[in-house]
């Protein structure tokens, strides 16, 4: 019976990856967006470049995705092996914790950055460049937690455990 | 999340805030040679449509559009209602007059109130108040009781500018928002003042300042009321000892540099919110600053009326929120 759990664990650890990242994400698209219509309402020229600010948060749901999907592959949801022991089973799902806490967290900051940026597009276009920089910035931490998540979930798979 | 943080909205009005009067503007419009050449313009700014013509028309268009705009933004427009009152008890004075004098009198209500202008005229004309709002019950019936029994106008209005102080204070606070409160705050501070200095110029009694004068943070009324049976220069001094100490200065010079002030004074408070991306903040901002700016143009058009030099009217212009 514990034997199984593992399994179960791991695969919690990959959904939680995918959930929390595709709910910070598609909160902070949302967000953007309700800003990026209301540039648009008074200003239809400036579609491309809201446009752009409003996607940003969208690349954590992205990761997320990927984190999830490179951890089925591990413990053989996809095929092969899904015999997993119970203390792989926690590894998987501490791996995958990163991006799914970070991921949440950042989409929600750098969508807040991307609101405030598509403020400064509204009244200064031309400093779309510049605007575009702070919540470019929230990304680094994105970008760490997917590291990190992808370096411990491949990894885990040759430990002997 | 979403529906308090205002976010369509507020982005909405940075785009707006592109066409609000910089200085550069104001100057272009001093600098016009006519009453005539300032209206045409506004008018390529973007002021009145193509019905209107006179200053009044204009500046009356421009008041709905903001109103409208905000109707528009919000799903309910009671967010404002700190703004919003000083019409509802404009309207009340103006219902009470109208039943005192029993004649129809033309264009003497305000839109944008809270309570319809025919409730609140029905509610006066039937001696019934139970139908307005709590806030404003008390003071309608004794505004009413006041101006038909005694006939003073004038009481009338204290009762009613008073409840109006109170009810626009009490909301302010309430709204649990930096800038609403700061506004309600402000606003009774500066009819404080305003009442403290008047009163001491036609000498009125300890009664009228008791009756007049509202209660709020930063001032002290009852030392208010005691520099007010006093003298002037003990207004000036109570007024040193405050936060305010630096309008003292604009009450040496004028009442209208006064008022100057306080319009200035609202403009510190709302110009950090240029930068706030969220909340109702930067709505009740925009709303200032419209104000303001249409304040500006009110006194711009009346001194290229009465031929006031350049400089007359620059130095008599409110700050851009922009």
């Amino acid at each position: 019976m514990m034997n199984n759990l593992g399994i179960v664990f791991a695969l919690l650890g990959a959904v939680l990856a995918a959930l929390l990242s595709g709910i910070g994400s598609a909160k902070g698209v949302g967000m953007g967006g309700e800003a990026a219509a209301g540039v648009i309402t008074e200003d239809p020229s400036k579609f491309g470049k809201v446009l752009i600010l409003q996607l940003l948060p969208g690349t954590q749901g992205i990761y997320g995705l990927l984190i999830a999907f490179i951890t089925l592959s591990q413990i053989g949801i996809l095929g092969g092996n899904a015999d997993i022991s119970l203390a792989k089973g926690f590894l998987y799902f501490g791996a995958c914790m990163p991006m799914a806490i970070v991921g949440y967290a950042s989409a929600i900051r750098q969508a807040r950055a991307s609101v405030a940026s598509i403020a400064v597009v509204a009244k200064k276009p031309e400093q779309f460049g510049k605007a575009m920089i702070f919540p470019a910035m929230v990304e680094t931490y994105a970008i760490l937690a997917l590291l990190i998540s992808i370096l411990a979930v491949v990894g885990i798979g040759g430990l002997s455990i | 999340m979403a529906k308090n943080q205002y976010t369509y909205a507020v982005a909405r009005i940075r785009s707006k805030e592109l066409t609000l009067l910089n200085n550069q503007i104001l100057e272009q419009l001093i600098a016009s040679k006519s009453y005539d050449e300032c209206i045409r313009l506004l008018q390529e700014k973007g002021w009145g449509n193509q019905d209107t013509k006179t200053a009044e028309e204009i500046l009356g268009f421009e008041h709905e559009k903001t109103w409208e705009l905000m109707e528009e933004l919000v799903d309910d427009i009671s967010v404002f209602d700190v703004f919003l009152y000083a019409n509802d008890y404009h309207n009340l004075k103006a219902a009470i007059k109208q039943a005192y004098v029993g004649t129809e009198i033309p264009n003497i209500y305000l839109s944008h109130g809270t309570v319809k202008v025919e409730d609140l005229y029905t509610c006066v004309k039937e001696n019934d108040f139970e139908a307005l709002p709590d806030h404003m019950r008390e003071a309608a019936r004794d505004a009413y009781q006041v101006l038909f029994h005694t006939g003073d106008g004038q009481l009338c209005d204290v009762i009613i500018d008073k409840a109006a102080l109170k009810a626009i204070y009490k909301r302010g606070k309430a709204s649990d928002n930096e800038v609403l409160a700061g506004f309600a705050e402000l606003k009774v501070v500066a009819s404080n003042i305003n009442i403290a200095i008047r009163g001491n110029k036609t000498r009125k009694g300890i009664d009228f300042f008791q009756r007049a004068l509202a209660e709020c943070d930063t001032l002290d009324i009852q030392r208010l009321t005691e520099a007010a049976l006093d003298s002037e220069s003990a207004i000036h001094e109570y007024l040193s000892s405050t936060i305010y100490s630096d309008a003292v200065a604009a009450l040496k010079e004028s009442l209208s540099a006064f008022e100057r002030w306080c319009d200035n004074r609202i403009m510190e408070l709302i110009k950090p919110q240029r930068y706030n991306p969220f909340t109702i903040s930067p709505l009740a901002a925009f709303i200032l600053g419209r104000e303001s700016e249409m304040k500006s143009v009110r006194i711009l058009l009346s001194g290229k009326l009465n031929d006031l030099s350049e400089n007359l009217i620059r130095e008599r212009l409110r700050e851009t929120y922009v």
